[in-house]
């Protein structure tokens, strides 16, 4: 049974970043969010100081850049479709070195480009600075369906378990002499596939037995009160309430 | 004789699917004693264990736990007088941290706060594990999984521990220490298990379930010398292990 010290997108630290309850750091990062993608994408300067500002709430977090940088893999197919869109975009043409592309889909890329850069760097930021259990109970004090917030905490907690399963089932699948190469090996796959679902399927019985045994009774209990001083609320504000100065800056101008 | 803190009176069980597992066993288990369910797989040990929280309704029969009978009414004390540990820690240990995992049963009898944290640090104590309060579950060692699943148990401090299969995956040194630590706890133990070794270890009495029956009660020592019975019931020693030449622990 391997107990694996998996990826983590968490960076421990102290900073004021981290210390601020989850609730607060969801609620600036969603209004963030809205209040970028909300603004006009021909106002090239908003996204940089969106951007400034972003570097210093990462600044004052301590969690080193290339952290984030490397996590910001995940952005990839975004930027390939971003990438695409002068391209296969219809419209007045321009000339871009030695491509001719679309003009209307060079600036749909580059909104889309900036955009979900910044969601994608303040998710991670919110995601370095924050323990998942802490933002699960963010979420609950969001007043989030507690079975949805439930749920995520069991796909937290058994991801690697089901991942560890998968494994050694494709391990004994490949001593076996099993190789995916083909089509034909859909089958044994699709199999796989089926059989981890019924472990699973088991598993989740045997998860609600042992709850049943320690007295739930359809509701995880709130053991934690983590309530937020209007300090916090204050400090939690700043990047919202700028983001929205330089958004109204961004359409009125 | 003062009431037992598990009274089993006839009690026979069959699954919706029309297969009956137990008929008609009776056990009683007093307090302070630790007490060894023997049986090939198949016999019954499960079923049995799950009638005596509740999870199971018993088709025949009765269940009492210190007097108190196992009825709807009483579910949530019943689960807080028997704390069942299952086999694999991972269905066992379901929430993020340690910490929210072994305050889930305590919590879930209305402690809240220091009250609450207190319950678990000495849980967690009885089973030498504090020190890992704040981890995932996921980032600890399969013995010390085990562990923390008993501690899940001891912090709803119930008056009969029920264990399954205590010892399976468990490496010599995690064994040991399990051992120890169970010798150490101040609880009546029902343990169910195939480890015969481990059985006459810590438990002075066993019983042999098999076929849904109970086919014998009585000092682990007599009942693991028995050759004729352990024959009749798939029950086998480990190559080299005698009672016989061990003296009584």
């Amino acid at each position: 049974m391997g107990a694996g010290h998996g990826h983590q997108l968490h960076f421990h630290g102290h900073s004021p970043v981290h210390r601020m309850p989850a609730h607060l750091k969801l609620l600036s990062l969603l209004s963030f969010i809205v209040l970028v993608v909300a603004t006009p994408r021909e106002q090239y300067w908003a996204f940089v100081v969106y951007a400034l500002l972003l570097a210093g709430v990462v600044a004052i977090s301590g969690v080193p850049a290339g952290y984030l940088l490397r996590r910001m893999v995940v952005e990839v197919p975004f930027v390939v479709f971003a990438a695409l869109m002068p391209f296969v975009a219809t419209g007045p043409r321009v000339q871009v070195g030695p491509f001719t592309v679309s003009e209307a889909g060079l600036l749909a890329a580059w909104g889309l480009l900036a955009k979900g850069t910044l969601g994608v760097l303040a998710s991670l930021t919110l995601g370095a600075t924050t323990e998942p259990r802490d933002l699960l109970l963010g979420l609950e004090r969001l007043r989030l369906p507690h079975q949805l917030v439930q749920i995520m905490g069991f796909m937290m907690r058994y991801l690697e378990v089901v991942t560890d399963e998968l494994r050694r089932m494709r391990i004994a699948r490949e001593s076996r002499g099993f190789t995916a190469t083909s089509v034909r090996a859909w089958p044994a796959l699709g199999s796989t596939a089926g059989a981890l679902f019924i472990r699973s399927y088991e598993r989740g019985e045997r998860i609600h037995l042992a709850m049943l045994s320690r007295g739930y009774n359809g509701r995880l209990p709130v053991t934690h009160q983590a309530a937020a001083t209007p300090a916090q609320w204050a400090q939690a504000g700043i990047l919202p309430a700028l983001a929205l100065a330089t958004a109204v800056l961004a359409v009125a101008l | 004789m003062t009431t037992p803190v598990l009274d089993v009176r006839g009690l026979a069980y069959a699954y919706p699917d029309g297969h009956q597992a137990l008929f008609g066993v009776d056990l009683h288990v007093h307090r302070g004693e630790r007490v060894a369910l023997l049986g090939p797989n198949g016999a019954g040990k499960t079923t049995l264990v799950l009638h005596l929280n509740g999870i199971l309704t018993a088709g025949a029969g009765s269940v009492h736990v210190s007097g108190l009978p196992v009825a709807r009414e009483n579910l949530l004390e019943i689960r807080r007088r028997v704390g069942v540990v299952f086999q694999d820690p991972d269905d066992q240990l379901f929430m993020p941290s340690v910490r929210d995992d072994v305050a889930f049963g305590p919590a879930n009898l209305g402690l809240r706060g220091a009250a609450l944290e207190q319950r678990v640090v000495d849980a967690l104590d009885r089973v030498g594990m504090v020190d890992f309060i704040d981890r995932p579950p996921h980032h600890l060692s399969f013995g010390q999984r085990r562990r923390v699943a008993v501690a899940t148990v001891l912090a709803m401090e119930p008056e009969v521990l029920v264990l399954d299969e205590p010892s399976s995956n468990l490496d010599p040194a995690s064994r040991r220490e399990l051992a120890d630590i169970l010798r150490s706890l101040d609880v009546t133990v029902l343990m169910v298990t195939h480890d015969l070794p481990y059985a006459y270890e810590l438990c002075p009495r066993s019983v042999v379930l098999s076929d849904g029956v109970v086919v014998a009660d009585g000092s682990t020592r007599d009942v693991l010398t028995d050759d004729a019975l352990m024959a009749a019931h798939r029950l086998e020693l480990p190559f080299g292990f005698d009672p016989r030449t061990i003296p009584a622990p």
